[in-house]
């Protein structure tokens, strides 16, 4: 099965100052798969890579095959990828409806969008209560699910996440996990997904890389990579 | 007290000119964190347009559309190709840009059009004045009330809109939800640009027309601006409004018509002092 995204030889720094080297990924269609590492390992920068965000880069990324390495941003989010970024980048003095309403900005079927509102609306209902508050006044958490769900709004084929689970309570982890699990189940979504909650992220994923200072050092089903020994001492804690 | 209600009047409607131009400085400092100073000449200079089309024997109300339409394209084509290239200069870099630009319209107009002044005749119909306010007063109250309704149901009610209201807030995300930012920034400068036309037409019949007139009124705009919060384009109606009243007000009862223009510095001078983020400026206390 070719993959729906694939990244080979990536080499990415900020100014002068590299980042990533020669790393190669591949994410199947309708797969989970998880980028683990320690702070600073460049997850988040292998991410912003792949959306040509604030990053040079040099190698190869394929989003379905097409060479997307030399694109605008914004043209590579119109083809299908939704980047969730750390710190969340919601529309703060907008509202929760307008944050979303923005999700589905590049999309031309808009009789279908309505549809959306109500699908996204089931998946986090708190988002239909505050739908008229700006979206700077919600907690974490619900920032994190108005972020997933104006990603969600663009009916993407790749959802790029960054450490959703970031500064938030355990339960809260817990539930917004629970329904990216939905999702991927029940929409099909490709989830490339940057972890450093080794546990959680293996427990959701299919597939697995381990990042270390710039490095892709393994690569592993999820299920190889948490009985693996190296990985339970460093990164699970066990 | 007939004086009195008949300078508040016309503050009221001199106020809706620096609204206008307000908001266009609004518009562009929202999304660039820059005052366009060049924003009253190219103002100046669409009027200019507006002027020549009428004295080739177009009607005024086909010439004022055509302006802003040309004013939108001007706008546009000097955000693309001057600005464009300064997008990561510094800030005086661009300050120095934007007083270039004020420069260059304002030696070109007096190289195409002359420097002596031009009367601008109004067009609106005699009929429509009253005692208290004349017909020109109405009409900048009807031309500039029903643009900036335009202007807000746009901003609040289309997709473009909302776009462009993102695109000013955090391009970052507005770039990873697809939106053509660059492309936004150009049009923002257009509608910015044709905004201003809008102020500069009306207050030509008043000012009369020469390369120097909306110089004042920059100022003005400026105020209302800065009182009206320079980073809420709903505020530029208030705050343009009050600049006009309280204007008009010191003119004729406390420092003379001679010093008019000081009480606008005053007013920029105490809201920087006072309250920097202006009457109505947005302070949204936010939850990380």
């Amino acid at each position: 099965m070719t993959a729906i995204l694939e990244i080979r030889d990536l080499s990415v720094s900020y100014g002068a100052s590299r980042v990533i080297f020669d790393a190669s990924l591949g994410v199947r269609p309708g797969s989970v798969t998880v980028l683990l590492g320690a702070n600073g390992a460049g997850k988040t920068t292998l991410l912003r890579a792949i959306c040509n965000m604030m990053v040079r880069t040099r190698g190869e990324i394929r989003l379905e095959g097409q060479p997307i390495e030399n694109m605008a941003t914004e043209e590579i989010a119109r083809l299908g990828v939704a980047h969730v970024p750390d710190g969340r980048g919601t529309f703060i003095h907008m509202t929760v409806q307008e944050n979303l309403q923005l999700g589905a900005y590049g999309r031309r079927d808009h009789a279908a969008v309505g549809d959306d509102f109500e699908r996204i609306f089931a998946y986090f209902p708190r988002l239909r209560e505050r739908r008229a508050q700006p979206a700077g006044t919600l907690s974490g958490g619900e920032q994190q699910m108005l972020a997933i769900g104006r990603a969600l709004m663009s009916r993407p084929k790749l959802l790029l996440l960054d450490e959703p689970s970031f500064g938030l309570a355990p339960l809260v982890v817990k539930e917004i996990f629970d329904i990216l699990r939905a999702i991927n189940r029940a929409d099909g979504v490709s989830i490339l997904l940057v972890e450093q909650n080794a546990n959680l992220a293996l427990s959701l994923a299919d597939y697995g890389y381990l990042l270390e200072t710039g490095r892709i050092v393994m690569h592993d089903t999820a299920s190889a990579l948490s009985n693996d020994d190296s990985i339970r001492r460093v990164y699970l804690g066990y | 007290m007939d004086a009195l209600l008949f300078q508040i009047t016309s503050g009221i409607t001199t106020g809706f000119i620096y609204a206008s131009l307000a908001l266009a400085l609004v518009m562009i400092f929202q999304s660039t964190n820059h005052i366009n100073f060049a924003q009253g000449e190219m103002a100046m200079f669409s009027t200019y347009i507006a002027f020549t089309l009428v004295q080739a024997g177009v009607p005024f109300w086909i010439a004022f559309p055509t302006t802003l339409l040309g004013a939108f394209v001007m706008g546009f084509v000097i955000e693309r190709f001057v600005l464009r290239p300064f997008a990561d200069a510094p800030v005086l870099t661009i300050v120095i840009v934007f007083i270039g630009l004020l420069v260059i319209f304002n030696s070109i107009a007096g190289w195409i059009f002359g420097y002596e002044m031009q009367p601008f005749p109004s067009p609106f119909p005699h009929s429509w004045g009253t005692r208290l306010v004349s017909a020109h007063q109405l009409g900048i109250a009807v031309v500039t009330l029903s643009v900036l309704a335009a202007v807000y149901l746009f901003f609040r009610f289309t997709s473009l809109g909302l776009a462009m209201r993102a695109a000013a807030q955090n391009p970052v995300s507005s770039r990873l939800v697809g939106i053509r930012v660059g492309l936004l920034l150009a049009v923002g400068w257009g509608l910015a640009a044709a905004i201003g036309a809008v102020a500069g037409i009306m207050a030509a019949p008043i000012v009369f027309l020469e390369p120097n007139m909306m110089a004042g009124i920059m100022i003005y705009a400026f105020a209302a601006a800065l009182l009206g919060g320079i980073n809420n384009p709903a505020g530029a109606v208030p705050g343009g409004i009050i600049v006009g009243v309280l204007e008009n007000l010191a003119g004729a009862y406390v420092v003379g018509t001679e010093l008019k223009l000081t009480t606008a510095l005053v007013m920029i001078l105490l809201v920087l002092l006072i309250r920097p983020a202006g009457l109505f400026g947005r302070t949204l206390r936010t939850r990380v």
